[in-house]
């Protein structure tokens, strides 16, 4: 909403700065989001003085000037301005000059007028941007004259004071009175304590005809439009509108038509209230019906565009066709053109909803369907289309008939809320008395007694005690309120176990040379495919968009390796010799489709990596995890092959007691390739949530040992196919109490060795708390373990 | 005999300062003091001396061995202390070369900010709340009193579950004050960081996925003074001591009276820069009173208890506060990106 100050100015008088009022106006609770100064766009216009005037030659209504802009050669300006006289102080534009001409801004260029040459352009106050009503001494016709003694070559526009600053708002829903001129100096006059003028409107209805003689309307729909008022102005002469109205009009961003459709805007603008005009030719039987559209009704808009309609939307219609989409815009069959003879005004209340959803349906949103679909007061119609009118006969283009046809079956009276001095003291931390309470009332012209206030109905957003707490809070000022800390009862600020796992997964990540990563939550269905996960697996199940911004953001992720992946491969392609990222988020896996209830959010700790690492380095990544998080002892993992993204020969399932929680592995080539990854890339993904509840950060001090541990180094001759984890449990299991480590240091393979089998080297170590070991007590476990693993896995002892 | 020792003594000691290193001390300590030494050759003629020199002489030779023996202690030290000076000197080293370590990872700049957010909290006795994404259009709507044709349910904003039912995700964080309101009986003081969700297209400045903090004080007696209090120490743990607070009358519609928070511009002071647009001040939070209504349908009574909310977008945060000027490099992931914080 722009909001031109010398347009405020109208409706009160605030004596103060542009910057005043912008951190005023923000602290009682306007938004300002911007300042722009007008006229910034006139310049070179100076001073000066008409030394000679002479007829020109081939010209009956033009003159030739000599004029003294206050350098060493006057300046030779041919004009055809009628009440220029010798000696006469004038605005001139010099050349290069921009001022207001013709179609709009102009650039004055040297040039010859019927032959004469003519170096600029004295100025009329239109010409530099302004009206009569802004300069009352300015001729009504011609040129600017100065009535003072002022220096030539001076600058016009600070001579005068032409500068005005646009001031731009965001106008919150809640308060559509705000979106007008009226409606802000309202506010503004509250904050500053000023007397508020509201328009004086006044019509004196010319025209011989009465309106209701001219037209009927009938509202089918009154939910969607409470009230429809028509206005019916004959003999209308279409044209320009004068200067002063279309510089009002483009100062606030809106551009100017024609005299009728201008008056429609200014009033809009001024008063907040869409308005329409109607050609009354155009509506058959002279009558107006407000009704649903029918199923598979058109429209063809202002703009030239057919509209496809349903009977959801509300029209203006008359007996056989739809000549406007209520609230939004009007149709090309009913527009004003030249040859309009006679015009009807609608000033009407539409349901704020119903239009915004037709707005959005038919895709078109207008000043209009912006302001209504914020909820009018359906009060606001009568003094807008009198306002309209008022300007008609202002403007001189047509006879404003008698009367209007108002329909407004249910009339909005004001509504009184009930407010406790007290409970709004208590709410705001304040001490105002009731008096002072009713005077800040005063100011946004709510009538309040102490006990019951009664609200005007151009503020629906004041229908409870809290609502006038803020009104109270505005005009008392937020900054004047008491900055307190709560006493009340204490709490106790923590995290819970989970927040601490968290915390402490980041850290853990962090000291190994992990940096955290985010990714999207949502991804494309495609992922699937491209990490090969088969057609019919249950993590296809997803939670969909229906309105996504495209497929590629329209499902909720089930694995987070895409996400991962993507920035592994995002690092790999930006030449970044290894990048190590770890993310903590949530997969979404519906419980149900279509979703019946909350799907479960799981947070997932992905690792990714490539560059520097390998199978093994990841892997020892996630027992220090383990190990951190207090589960190591718990933790198993086991080879796995059937993770259609994972390769299936490097890959480990991790469980926790048994039950899985994640994996860690290399990425299948082929997936690495689909990512454009062209180093190897290891991931580990864990189940935080399972993690979480088992991890304990308790901890039982074991006395240091007080007897040497005594250890036996062995090396077994296995087939490649056996894996350690075998051998270890072998160990442990036969180890027997006096079991205190198992230390794998070296798999060999080679020479000495024979094919397809390796050699696998263990130092295993054994302690008692009372004693040193004696030989024989070491021997018995060892020879135990060496029959077990000869037995079951075949494995000899080297010599 | 008194000369003789006097000889060796001088002798002894002439040699051992002449020697340069420890073979050569060595040698002599045999030479001088070993079992067929110098000195206890001539000490074999004692023997032959008199009762009243045998003990003169035998102090005298005494005094030459322990002469040597010091000489001998104290040039042992000499070379050793020169030869580990030297040895140290082998070992220089170019100490402006790289020194080695395991990097550290990084933490993601919107982790730290709200790590930073969570602490200043819970110091003032607030606990961390998580819920939801997916979410209902109770909680992330009527529950807060923005009823079914409130513009801010429009589809454009809002991405949907099933058509425009039931589901959604969250656009705000809000959701999360009904959701412990209906869990937790006052006194309640809680912070809701995550994720939330609007239908934006991905540019410099927009994502459709951003982060959000909500905070909740429900209790007896709970004014506005209070919500500007506390939202004070908050800007000034966040943006430091000397930070100063506007509050400007804002809507929302679960909250009132409502306001928006400006802080003074961290990086100019409020003198006005570009961080803040040349204003002073930058927008931190949106906060206000919990508005009655919400209260009820959380089953709260109004009338026993008040309270203040506040909400605020975290990605502004970390943007303004590390100068990151492009809001897609959150969500890159680019090592060299991440290595900066």
């Amino acid at each position: 909403m722009d909001l031109p100050m010398k347009w405020l100015s109208e409706y009160v008088d605030l004596d103060t700065t542009t910057q005043d009022f912008i951190d005023k106006i923000t602290l009682s609770g306007s938004k300002v989001e911007s300042v722009r100064t007008l006229a910034k766009d006139i310049t070179n216009v100076v001073t000066g003085k008409v030394l000679e005037i002479e007829k020109h030659p081939d010209a009956d209504k033009l003159v030739v000037t000599k004029v003294d802009i206050g350098k060493d050669e006057p300046l030779q300006i041919v004009t055809g301005a009628p009440n220029l006289y010798v000696g006469a102080v004038v605005p001139v534009a010099l050349v290069g000059a921009t001022v207001y001409h013709g179609a709009g801004l102009e650039k004055i260029k040297k040039g010859k007028l019927r032959g004469i040459e003519s170096n600029g352009m004295m100025c009329s106050i239109e010409e530099l941007g302004f009206t009569t009503n802004d300069y009352p001494e300015a001729p009504d016709y011609g040129i600017y004259i100065f009535k003072d003694e002022v220096p030539l070559g001076a600058d016009v526009k600070k001579l005068l004071e032409m500068e005005d600053d646009i001031v731009e708002f965001e106008i919150t829903s809640n308060r559509p009175d705000c979106f007008s001129i009226v409606g802000l100096a309202r506010e503004a006059a509250a904050t500053y304590r000023k007397p508020f003028k509201y328009p004086d409107i006044r019509v004196e209805e010319k025209g011989d005809e009465n309106t209701a003689d001219m037209i009927d309307v009938e509202i089918q729909n009154p939910e969607l439009c409470p009230r429809y008022i028509a206005r019916a102005v004959k003999n209308v002469k279409i044209g320009p509108s004068p200067l002063w109205l279309r510089h009002r009009l483009t100062a606030s961003g809106v551009r100017p038509i024609n005299n009728i459709v201008d008056i429609t805007n200014y009033v809009m603008l001024e008063m907040g209230q869409p308005m329409h005009a109607f050609d009354i030719d155009t509506i058959d039987e002279h009558k107006i019906i407000v009704r649903n559209a029918k199923e598979g009704e058109k429209i063809t808009t202002l703009d030239g565009q057919e509209r496809d309609l349903d009977p959801s939307m509300l029209v203006i219609s008359d007996c056989n066709k739809a000549v406007a989409i209520a609230g939004v815009m009007g149709g090309e069959n009913s527009m004003i053109t030249e040859g309009a003879r006679a015009i009807l005004f609608e000033s009407a209340n539409f349901n704020g909803p119903s239009v915004r959803i037709t707005a959005k349906k038919v895709g078109l949103r207008t000043d209009a369907s912006a302001k209504y679909e914020k909820g009018l007061d359906p009060n606001l119609p009568l003094d807008a289309v009198n306002r309209a009118v008022q300007l008609v006969e202002m403007l001189g283009c047509g006879e404003v008939c008698k009367g209007m046809v108002d329909c407004y079956p249910n009339k909005r009276e004001g509504w009184s809320v009930e407010y406790s001095t007290e409970s709004i003291n208590a709410l705001l931390g304040t001490k105002l008395s009731q008096q002072e309470m009713i005077d800040l009332f005063k100011l946004v012209e709510v009538k309040a007694d102490g006990k019951t206030a009664l609200i005007p109905t151009f503020r629906p957003d004041l229908v409870s005690e809290a609502d006038l707490a803020e009104e109270i809070a505005r005009f008392y000022g937020y900054d004047n309120i008491e900055t307190t800390l709560a006493a009340g009862t204490p709490t106790v600020g923590k995290k819970s176990h989970s927040q601490i796992v968290e915390d402490k997964v980041i850290d853990t990540m962090l000291s190994l040379g992990i940096s955290e990563a985010k990714c999207f939550s949502f991804e494309s269905p495609k992922v699937f495919d491209k990490l090969n996960i088969p057609a019919d697996s249950p993590l296809r199940n997803t939670v969909t968009i229906s309105n996504p911004l495209g497929e590629d953001f329209s499902i909720m992720r089930t694995v987070t390796l895409n996400g991962m992946l993507n920035s592994l491969s995002t690092n790999y392609n930006r030449r970044n010799e290894s990048a190590h990222l770890f993310e903590i988020g949530k997969v979404y896996t519906p419980k149900a489709l279509p979703l019946t209830e909350l799907p479960d959010e799981i947070r997932m700790i992905t690792i990714g990596m490539y560059g520097n690492i390998d199978f093994y380095g990841i892997k020892g990544i996630t027992e220090e995890l383990f190990t951190v998080l207090g589960v190591r002892e718990r933790i198993a993992y086991s080879p796995k092959s059937d993770i259609s993204f994972m390769h299936p020969g490097r890959l480990a399932d991790i469980s926790l007691d048994g039950e899985s929680i994640g994996y860690v592995g290399e990425i299948h080539p082929s997936v690495a390739a689909a990512y454009n990854i062209g180093a190897k890339p290891y991931v580990a993904v864990i189940d935080f949530e399972k993690l979480a509840e088992n991890a304990t950060f308790d901890r039982e001090y074991k006395a240091l040992p007080k007897y040497p541990a005594v250890a036996r180094d062995i090396a077994l001759l296995v087939k490649e196919n056996v894996i350690v984890k075998d051998i270890e449990d072998i160990i442990k299991a036969k180890g027997g109490k006096l079991l205190e480590s198992i230390q794998l240091f070296d798999v060999f393979r080679g020479k000495q060795i024979p094919e397809g089998y390796k050699s696998v080297a263990y130092s295993i170590s054994f302690r008692a708390e009372d004693r040193t070991l004696t030989d024989d007590e070491v021997s018995r476990p060892v020879k135990k373990i060496l029959e077990e693993l000869e037995e079951k896995l075949d494995a000899q002892l080297r010599g | 005999m008194k000369e003789k020792l006097a000889q060796i003594r001088d002798k002894a000691i002439q040699k051992l300062n002449e020697a340069a290193d420890l073979k050569t001390l060595e040698d002599l300590r045999v030479q001088f003091l070993g079992k067929k030494g110098e000195l206890t050759g001539i000490l074999k003629g004692m023997g032959a001396l008199s009762k009243e020199e045998r003990p003169v002489i035998g102090q005298l030779a005494n005094e030459v061995r322990a002469d040597i023996e010091g000489k001998l202690e104290a040039m042992k030290t000499a070379l050793a202390a020169k030869a580990q000076e030297a040895k140290l000197k082998a070992e220089t080293i170019d100490v402006t070369m790289p020194g080695k370590v395991t990097e550290l990872g990084h933490k993601h700049p919107m982790t730290q900010v709200i790590d930073n957010i969570k602490n200043i909290f819970i110091g003032m006795g607030y606990e961390i709340a998580e819920g939801p994404e997916v979410e209902t259009a109770y909680y992330n709507f009527e529950a807060l009193n923005i009823p079914k044709d409130h513009p801010a349910r429009d589809e454009q904003d809002t991405f949907y579950i099933n058509g425009m039912g039931d589901f959604l995700l969250r656009t705000q964080t809000s959701p999360m004050q009904v959701r412990v309101m209906e869990n937790k009986k006052p006194p309640i003081r809680i912070i809701a960081p995550g994720r939330v969700y609007r239908a934006d297209e991905v540019d410099a400045t927009h994502s459709p996925i951003f982060h959000q903090l909500e905070g909740l004080v429900i209790d007896k007696g709970i004014t506005m003074g209070d919500l500007k209090g506390a939202l004070a120490e908050f800007a000034k743990g966040l943006f430091g001591e000397d930070t100063k607070v506007r509050f400007r009358p804002h809507h929302f519609p679960f909250t009132e009276p409502s306001a928006e928070m400006d802080a003074s511009c961290f990086a100019c002071g409020g003198k006005g820069c570009r961080v803040c647009k040349d204003s002073g001040w930058i927008e931190v939070l949106g906060c206000g009173m919990v508005h009655p209504k919400v209260l009820e349908m959380c089953g709260i009574d109004p009338k026993v208890y008040s309270g203040f909310a506040f909400g605020m977008g975290l990605e502004r945060v970390a943007m303004q506060k590390y100068a990151i000027s492009d809001l897609r490099l959150l969500f890159e992931n680019d090592t060299r990106f991440l290595k900066q914080f």
